[in-house]
C-alpha cells in the first residue's frame, strides 16, 4: 500500500515578508530601539533582539508561564504578544526587579526557600508572584496556589514556591507549614541488625 | 508563522474599514488565541487590525439594570469589576475558573467569545480536521478524544468550545452586540455559537467583518443561587472536562427561574430550556436533579470507551449537573471571589 | 534468614559545610536571570537561526523536497535535508552515545526513510528566527507512506527477551523454586494487570543548541541543552570527524533533563553540521512539539502473581513486564528486578521482553524501570497484604529482607525499616483505619491512606576533576559535571570547602564544559557520589602538595606530620594530635612563591565491594487522598516521603530532590499520559496544555525525612544520591490510598476521574 502525503505550503501565494522597522520598547526603564516586522513576538524581542534572556521560552503558546513578564505591572505572558503593538508601555523583565548582587525580596525569597531547581521556570514564576502581589487580591495559601498555577515548575519545587511568596506577600509574618524537613540520624540506627 | 502587516486602530468603525480593506485580515485582540493559533499556522492572516487602543474597555451599568462589559475589557478586569463581583458572582467565579492570571490580564472579553477549539487534531496540520480544512474528514470520531463532545455532535466534527466564560454567558442569557460592514446588531447569546452539522469550519454566527463591541448582561444576575461547577484534569490552568453554570431564583426549597448552561461537552455552550423548566416551579430534590441531569443527556452520543476516548463524559456530566444544581441551590460551594476553590478538596 | 552488617568504620567528615542546608551557590544565577542556557548564549559575528521540519508521517520514504521554493525567499540560507547532507559518517557507531541502547542510532537527515512520527526532515536555516520559522511552514515535501503499526497490543505475539547492551541495564532474575506450585498451593494469592502508557519527560527548556562559528578553521563553541558536555562532545567528534579542540561543548545551565538529555538530541546535530556546512555560527530550538518527537517512557504492560501463606509470608512472587522499543533500537529498562530486591519469596519468576513499533526509540525517564515496576509490584504487595488480612505496613515489615535476594549479597547498608517507622509516626499511620471505605473528612469526602516501598541503584561511575588554589587562596575546582537542577553546584562548593577546609566565599565550582576533567552523564543519581569523590580527591591532592610546602617553611609546625595525621580547618592545616601545631593557608602559598597549586583528582566504582554487596537507596512513602467519589476527583492532599540513601550533602537541596521526585509520582499517577493515535501513528497531546503536569494548586503538604544511612561501602564519601528514589512509592502509594478510600483498586494509570465513576 501506498499513498501519498504532501507537506502543502501554507501559503500559495508567492511568500512575501514584511520588512523589519523600527519598534521602540520600554524596558526596565530604558527605551530599546530594534528593527523587528509585526510578527515578532516580545518574548523573541527580549530575548533575540535585546539580549535580555532572563525571560525564558518553555513553550512559545502560553501553556507554561516561563516567559512571564510585567507589563505596567500586570503579569503576562510575553509569547503570546505581538511586541509592536506593546510601544508606550512600561515593560519589566526579570533583570529589572534585581541583580545578582542586589536581588529583590522575591529573588532572595526564592533562593532562602530552594524554591527552584533546574531554574528555567523561575524568572516567570517570580515576575507572577510580583505580579500576584502587584494585584493585592490573594492573601492565603489556597488562594496563592491557584493564583501560581499559570506557571509550570517541571522540576516540582511548588511547596517551596508557595513558600517563598507566601513570606513576602505578608512581609516574613507568614510562615508556610507545607512539609517539614526531618533527618533522623545514623546514631539513631535500628536497622542493619539481626532480625 | 506567516509575514503580516499590522495596523493599530483607534475606533470601532475604523477597525471595521481596516479590516474589510485588507484580503485575508484579522482582529487582533489580545492575541492570547491568535497569535498561538498563527504559531501554529492554523490561522494565516496577511494583516491584522489591532485593536487595542478602542475605547471599548469599560464596564458600564445599562437602563434596564443589566450591565454592560466592553469588549476589549480585560477577563480579569471583569471578573474583579466591583459590580461584576457583586451582582453576577456566577461569571466572576466563571472566568477566575478558565486560563491563568497571566492569560486572564490579556484576554479580552470579545476574544473570548471567539477563541477556537482545543481539539487535538485541529491543533495538528499533520492530520486530517473538517474544521481546520473542510473535506478533509474527522480524525477525532476513533481517535483519542478525551477533549471531544459527546451533545450535539455530527459525523463531520465532535469539537468543543473550550470557554468557560461563555458557559456562565449563556447561563445569564448574555446579548452580544457587534459592529460590522453593515451597522451594529445584537445577537442573542444562545444563537452566538453554532453546531458544527456540515459545516464545523464555523465556530459561530458573524458575519465576515463584524466586530464584537460588547457583551451585554441582563439585570438577573443569580447572585443567591449559582455555581460553576469545572471538571478537569488538574486542579488549575486546564481546560474542562465538564462544566455546569447554574443560576437559579428560589423561593425557600422551590425554584423560581433556572438556567443552566454546560461546557466542555459540545460545539457551543450547552443550553437545554426544557431541562430548564423542568426544574422551575419544583422543589429541589436530588431526585429532580437526577431527571434533568437524565434529560440533559438524553441523546448525547459518546465516541469510544476508556480513558483517551470520551463516552465517560455522558455519566461525568450527569453527575456534574447533579452536584452543580445541588452547591447552587445550597450554596454549599466555597464562594472566594479571588479563587475558584470548585476543585479543591 | 537474617543477615548483620558489621558497621562500617567511621568515615565521618567533621561536617562544617557538609550535610548543612547552605543556599545553592548558582542561586542568585538563576532568580535574577543571569544564568545562560543552551540558546541564550551570544556568538562571535552574526547569528543564523535554524528551524527543524518534521515528519507528518509514522512510516514511509520522502520522494520530493521542494527547497527551491523556500530558497528563493530573500534572507534564507540554507534548507538542509538527506539530499543534501552528505554521509559524514558511514557507520552506525560513529552515532553510538555513552549511552544508546543496542541496535542502530537513528542518524538524522541521513536518508529519505521516515521510522517514526515528528522525525526530523529537514532545516531551514535563515537569518531571523522568525524568517526560518517562516520558511520551515512554507517547505513542501512529498512522501511515499506506508503503513506503519505503533500498537503495542498487536505485537505482544512478537515480544522477544530484552537483549543486554545499554550500560546499566540488568537483566531479570534467574527463577527460584517452583512458582506455579507455590502459587496454585498457597492459601492466598492476588494475579493483575497493569498498564501505563507512554509518558514524555518535558523538562522546561526545549532542546537547544548554539553553535559560535569561531572563525578559525572548524572551532567551533557549542552551547548545547543536555544532561552531560562530553557524551556530546565524542558523539559531535565522532560524527563529523572533528578534534576535541574543534567541537568544545558546553552546558552551564541545563533546564531539566529528568533523562531527556542523556542522549545526545537531533537538534545538536542539525546545529552543528548547519554551522560546519555554512561556516556560521547557528542556533536551533526544538518547538514544544517537538519534544514529543525523541524519546519517552515506554509504555508497558505487567502481569504480577503474589501469594503467601497463612501468616502473611510471601510464597510465591512473580513480576513480568512487556514494554515497546523502535523498529531500530532495543531501549532497555530494569522493571521487575526491584520487586526481587525488596520482598524474598522462596519461588520466584521475573521476565522482561520488549516489542517493536514505529516509534521512537524510548529513553530513560526519572527512576526509569523502577518507576514503572515500582507503580505495578507495590499495588500488588498492598493488595497481598489485604488478602492475607494484614496491615499493608505490617505485611511490607513482615516480608522485610536483610540482604538482596536476587543476587544473594548483603546490602551495604538498608535502613528501609527505619523509613517506615519514622514515616510512619510522622504520618500518623496507627490512627488508621484498615477497613476500605472507612474514613471520611469534615464535608464527607472519602479518606485514603496508603503506603509504599520503592529502591534505586546506589551507583558509581567514573568521574574527574581538577582543583586549581590560586595564590590568593581562592580555591576552584573543575569538572565536566552538570547540573539539571540536581544542586550540583552547591554541593560540589561543599566538598571542597568541606576538604581544604576554606570558607564557602573562597571556593568556586565550574561544571559543563568539555575542556574541563571528565564525568559522566548526570543520570542514574550517581552525580553526587561518583563526582563528589573526584572533587575531594583533587582537593586532597591540593591538601597534600600543601602540607608539604608548609612542610618546607622554616621551622615548620608540622615538621613530620602525615597528610592523614593532618586536618584542614579555618584556612589553617594542623596537626591531629596537637592542634595548635598550625600553619595557615595564605601564609603557605606565600611563602612557597607558587601562583598557584594544583591537582587532578578522580573516581571510580570499587569493582571487588560491587562483587560482595548490595547497593541501593530506599524509601517509605506514606499518602493521604480525599476522593469526591460521586465527581471521581482525587486529591493528593498530604504526603511522607521518608528516604535513606546514604549521607545526604545539603539537606536543602537533597529535600528538593524528593520534593520534586513526590510531585513526579503525583504526576505519573494522576496525570501523565502521551495520547498515541494509532491510526495516525501519532502522539496527540504533544503540548503543555493537553499533556498534563502537575499545578502549583496541585501540590499540598509533602513532608521529606531522611534517615541517614553511615556506608563508605557504597561510595567513599557515604553518598548514594536522591535523584530517583524519591518519585519511587508514590505512584502506588496513591493508587493504594484510592483503593483505601474507595475500595476500587485502579491498576491502570494515570488515575484520571473517568476510572473511578
Amino acid at each position: 500500500m501506498s499513498l501519498q502525503f504532501i507537506q502543502e505550503p501554507l501559503d500559495k501565494a508567492t511568500p512575501h515578508v514584511v520588512p523589519a522597522q523600527a519598534v521602540t520598547l520600554n524596558v526596565n526603564g530604558e527605551d530599546h530601539t530594534i528593527q523587528i516586522a509585526p510578527w515578532t513576538s516580545l518574548l523573541d524581542a527580549l530575548r533575540e533582539y535585546m539580549d535580555l534572556t532572563g525571560t525564558k521560552k518553555g513553550c512559545d503558546h502560553g501553556q507554561c508561564g516561563a516567559c512571564t513578564v510585567l507589563v505596567d505591572g500586570k503579569r503576562i505572558n510575553s509569547c503570546l504578544a505581538l511586541a509592536t503593538v506593546y510601544q508606550g508601555k512600561k515593560i519589566q523583565t526579570i533583570e529589572g526587579l534585581g541583580t545578582e548582587e542586589n536581588l529583590s525580596p522575591l529573588q532572595q525569597a526564592f533562593v532562602d526557600h530552594d524554591a527552584f531547581q533546574c531554574g528555567y521556570c523561575t524568572p516567570g514564576q517570580i515576575c507572577s508572584a510580583q505580579g500576584l502581589i502587584n494585584e493585592g487580591r490573594c492573601k492565603t495559601e489556597d488562594e496563592v496556589r491557584e493564583h501560581m498555577s499559570g506557571n509550570l515548575c517541571r522540576c516540582g519545587a511548588y511547596t517551596n514556591i508557595l513558600s517563598a511568596v507566601m513570606e513576602v506577600l505578608h512581609d516574613g509574618d507568614v510562615v508556610v507549614d507545607n512539609g517539614v524537613l526531618i533527618t533522623v540520624p545514623v546514631a539513631s540506627t535500628k536497622a542493619s541488625s539481626v532480625e | 508563522m506567516n509575514s503580516f502587516t499590522l495596523t493599530q486602530a483607534t475606533a470601532a468603525d475604523e477597525a471595521v474599514r481596516d479590516l474589510t480593506s485588507h484580503d485575508g485580515a484579522a482582529y487582533l485582540g489580545g492575541g492570547t488565541n491568535l497569535v498561538d493559533l498563527m504559531k501554529y499556522n492554523l490561522e494565516r492572516p496577511t494583516h491584522l487590525t489591532s485593536l487595542g487602543l478602542l475605547p471599548l474597555t469599560d464596564i458600564s451599568s445599562l437602563p434596564d439594570g443589566g450591565l454592560r462589559l466592553g469588549a476589549l475589557a480585560t477577563n480579569a478586569d471583569t471578573a474583579w469589576h466591583p459590580e461584576v463581583e457583586k451582582r453576577y458572582p456566577l461569571l466572576s467565579q466563571t472566568i477566575l475558573a478558565g486560563a491563568t492570571p497571566q492569560l486572564r490580564n490579556v484576554a479580552t472579553n470579545g476574544g473570548n467569545l471567539n477563541q477556537r477549539t482545543r481539539c487535538y487534531y485541529f491543533y495538528d496540520l499533520a492530520t486530517p480536521c473538517n474544521k481546520r480544512e473542510p473535506g478533509t474528514g474527522c480524525s477525532a470520531l476513533t481517535g483519542p478524544n478525551r477533549v471531544c463532545g459527546v451533545l450535539g455532535t455530527s459525523e463531520s466534527c465532535i469539537a468543543t468550545q473550550p470557554s468557560d466564560m461563555c458557559v456562565a454567558l449563556a447561563a445569564l442569557e448574555a446579548v452580544v452586540r457587534v459592529q460590522g460592514p453593515d451597522g451594529e446588531r445584537t445577537i442573542k447569546f444562545d444563537d452566538y455559537h453554532r453546531l458544527p452539522g456540515d459545516h464545523p469550519e464555523k465556530d459561530n454566527t458573524l458575519k465576515p467583518g463584524e466586530l464584537v463591541t460588547a457583551i451585554d448582561l441582563p439585570e438577573e444576575g443569580y447572585a443567591d443561587h449559582f455555581t460553576y461547577l469545572k471538571l478537569r484534569d488538574r486542579s488549575s490552568y486546564a481546560f474542562a472536562l465538564v462544566s455546569v453554570a447554574v443560576g437559579l431564583k428560589m423561593n425557600g426549597n422551590t425554584i423560581e427561574k433556572a438556567r443552566f448552561a454546560l461546557g466542555g461537552v459540545a460545539h457551543k455552550p450547552w443550553r437545554d430550556q426544557e431541562a430548564e423548566k423542568m426544574l422551575e416551579g419544583q422543589t429541589a430534590s436530588p431526585d429532580l436533579f437526577r431527571q434533568v441531569a437524565a434529560k440533559v443527556f438524553a441523546e448525547a452520543k459518546g465516541y469510544g470507551e476508556g480513558s483517551l476516548h470520551n463516552s465517560f463524559k455522558i455519566e461525568l456530566g450527569k453527575r456534574a449537573i447533579v452536584r452543580a444544581l445541588k452547591q447552587a441551590t445550597e450554596m454549599s460551594q466555597v464562594v472566594n471571589p479571588n479563587v475558584f476553590l470548585n476543585s479543591n478538596p | 534468614m537474617s543477615q548483620t552488617i558489621a558497621t562500617p568504620p567511621t568515615v565521618r567528615l567533621d561536617s562544617d559545610v557538609i550535610g548543612k542546608p547552605i543556599n545553592r551557590t548558582d542561586g542568585p544565577a538563576k532568580v535574577s536571570g543571569a544564568a545562560k542556557y543552551a540558546a541564550e548564549f551570544g556568538v562571535t559575528g552574526p547569528l543564523w537561526y535554524g528551524y527543524i521540519v518534521s515528519s507528518p508521517v509514522a512510516k514511509g520514504k520522502i520522494t520530493k523536497i521542494h527547497a527551491d521554493e523556500v530558497l528563493a525567499i530573500p534572507g534564507v540560507q540554507q534548507v538542509f535535508s538527506h539530499e543534501n547532507v552528505s554521509s559524514f559518517a558511514w557507520f552506525d557507531r560513529a552515532y553510538k552515545d555513552d549511552v544508546a541502547p543496542g541496535g542502530s542510532p537513528f542518524r538524522p537527515l541521513h536518508e529519505p526513510e521516515i521510522m517514526f512520527n515528528q522525525q526530523p526532515v529537514a532545516l531551514v536555516v535563515a537569518e531571523t528566527f522568525e524568517l526560518a520559522r517562516y520558511a520551515a511552514s512554507v517547505l513542501r515535501i512529498e512522501y511515499d507512506v506506508e503503513k506503519h503499526n505503533t500498537d503495542l497490543d498487536s505485537v505482544i505475539g512478537e515480544a522477544f527477551d530484552a537483549p543486554k547492551g545499554k550500560t546499566g541495564f540488568v537483566p531479570p532474575p534467574k527463577p527460584k523454586g517452583d512458582m506455579n506450585k507455590a502459587f496454585a498451593e498457597a492459601p492466598h494469592k492476588v494475579a493483575g494487570e497493569y498498564i501505563h502508557r507512554a509518558q514524555h519527560h518535558n523538562p522546561m527548556e526545549m532542546f537547544a543548541t548554539t553553535v559560535d562559528w569561531l572563525g578559525d578553521g572548524k572551532k567551533m563553541k557549542i552551547y548545547d541543552k543536555t544532561q552531560g558536555a562530553p557524551n556530546v562532545q565524542q558523539y559531535i567528534a565522532k560524527i563529523f570527524g572533528l578534534s576535541t579542540d574543534e567541537a568544545r561543548v558546553i552546558s552551564k545551565f541545563t533546564g531539566g533533563g529528568f533523562g531527556s538529555g542523556l542522549r545526545p538530541q537531533y537538534q545538536v546535530f542539525l546545529a552543528v553540521m548547519a554551522a560546519l556546512e555554512l561556516e556560521h555560527s547557528v542556533r536551533v530550538v526544538m518547538t514544544r512539539t517537538q519534544m514529543f518527537s525523541f524519546g519517552h517512557r515506554p509504555h508497558t504492560l505487567q502481569k504480577l502473581r503474589i501469594a503467601s501463606d497463612d501468616q502473611g509470608h510471601i510464597q510465591a512472587l512473580e513480576h513480568k513486564a512487556l514494554a515497546e522499543t523502535s523498529q531500530f533500537e532495543n531501549a532497555t529498562e530494569t522493571v521487575v528486578n526491584w520487586t526481587g530486591i525488596l520482598y524474598n519469596s522462596p519461588n520466584t519468576n521475573f521476565d522482561y521482553q520488549l516489542s517493536k513499533i514505529d516509534v521512537y526509540t524510548p529513553l530513560d525517564m526519572r527512576a526509569p524501570g523502577a518507576a514503572t515496576g515500582n507503580f505495578a509490584s507495590e499495588s500488588a504487595i498492598d493488595e497481598m497484604s489485604y488478602k492475607a488480612g494484614k496491615d499493608p505496613l505490617d505485611f511490607r515489615l513482615l516480608n522485610y529482607t536483610y540482604s538482596d535476594p536476587t543476587e544473594n549479597k548483603p546490602f551495604t547498608s538498608k535502613r528501609l525499616d527505619d523509613c517506615y517507622h519514622e514515616g510512619a509516626a510522622r504520618f500518623g499511620w496507627d490512627q488508621r483505619n484498615p477497613e476500605p471505605r472507612s474514613m471520611r473528612d469534615e464535608k464527607g469526602m472519602l479518606v485514603g491512606w496508603g503506603v509504599a516501598a520503592g529502591c534505586w541503584d546506589a551507583s558509581m561511575q567514573k568521574a574527574a576533576a581538577k582543583a586549581v588554589l590560586s595564590a590568593d587562596g581562592h580555591l576552584t575546582v573543575n569538572s565536566a559535571t552538570n547540573d539539571q537542577g540536581a544542586g550540583t553546584y552547591v554541593i560540589m562548593t561543599q566538598m571542597a570547602a568541606q576538604t581544604l577546609g576554606l570558607p564557602m566565599q573562597q571556593v568556586t565550582f565550574n561544571l559543563g564544559d568539555t575542556n574541563m576533567p571528565a564525568a559522566p552523564v548526570q543520570g542514574g543519581s550517581w552525580t553526587a557520589n561518583s563526582v563528589g569523590a573526584a572533587v575531594k580527591d583533587a582537593c586532597q591532592e591540593v591538601g597534600k602538595k600543601l602540607l608539604k610546602l608548609a612542610q618546607k617553611m622554616d621551622d615548620s609546625p608540622l615538621a613530620g606530620v602525615n597528610f592523614e595525621d593532618a586536618q584542614f580547618v579555618d584556612g589553617h592545616i594542623r596537626a591531629n594530635e596537637d592542634i595548635t601545631r598550625s600553619v595557615a593557608i595564605e601564609d603557605i602559598l606565600a611563602a612557597s612563591g607558587e601562583d598557584k597549586i594544583e591537582a587532578d583528582g578522580k573516581a571510580g566504582p570499587n569493582p571487588i565491594n560491587q562483587l560482595k554487596y548490595s547497593m541501593h537507596s530506599h524509601n517509605a512513602v506514606f499518602v493521604e487522598v480525599k476522593v469526591d467519589e460521586d465527581l471521581g476527583t482525587i486529591h493528593v492532599t498530604r504526603v511522607v516521603n521518608a528516604v535513606a540513601a546514604g549521607r545526604i550533602m545539603n539537606p536543602k537541596t537533597a529535600r528538593s530532590q524528593v520534593l520534586g521526585g513526590t510531585v513526579w509520582g503525583l504526576s505519573m499517577a494522576m496525570m501523565e499520559e502521551t495520547y498515541l493515535n494509532n491510526e495516525l501513528g501519532r502522539y496527540m497531546n504533544h503540548n503543555y496544555a493537553e499533556y498534563h503536569i502537575p499545578v502549583n494548586a496541585d501540590i499540598h503538604k509533602i513532608d521529606v525525612i531522611f534517615v541517614e544511612e553511615e556506608d563508605d561501602i557504597a561510595s567513599p564519601i557515604g553518598v548514594k544520591g536522591v535523584g530517583e528514589i524519591g518519585m519511587l512509592g508514590v505512584a502506588a502509594a496513591i493508587a493504594n490510598a484510592v483503593y483505601h478510600a474507595t475500595g476500587k483498586r485502579v491498576r491502570e494509570l494515570p488515575l484520571t476521574s473517568d476510572k473511578l465513576l
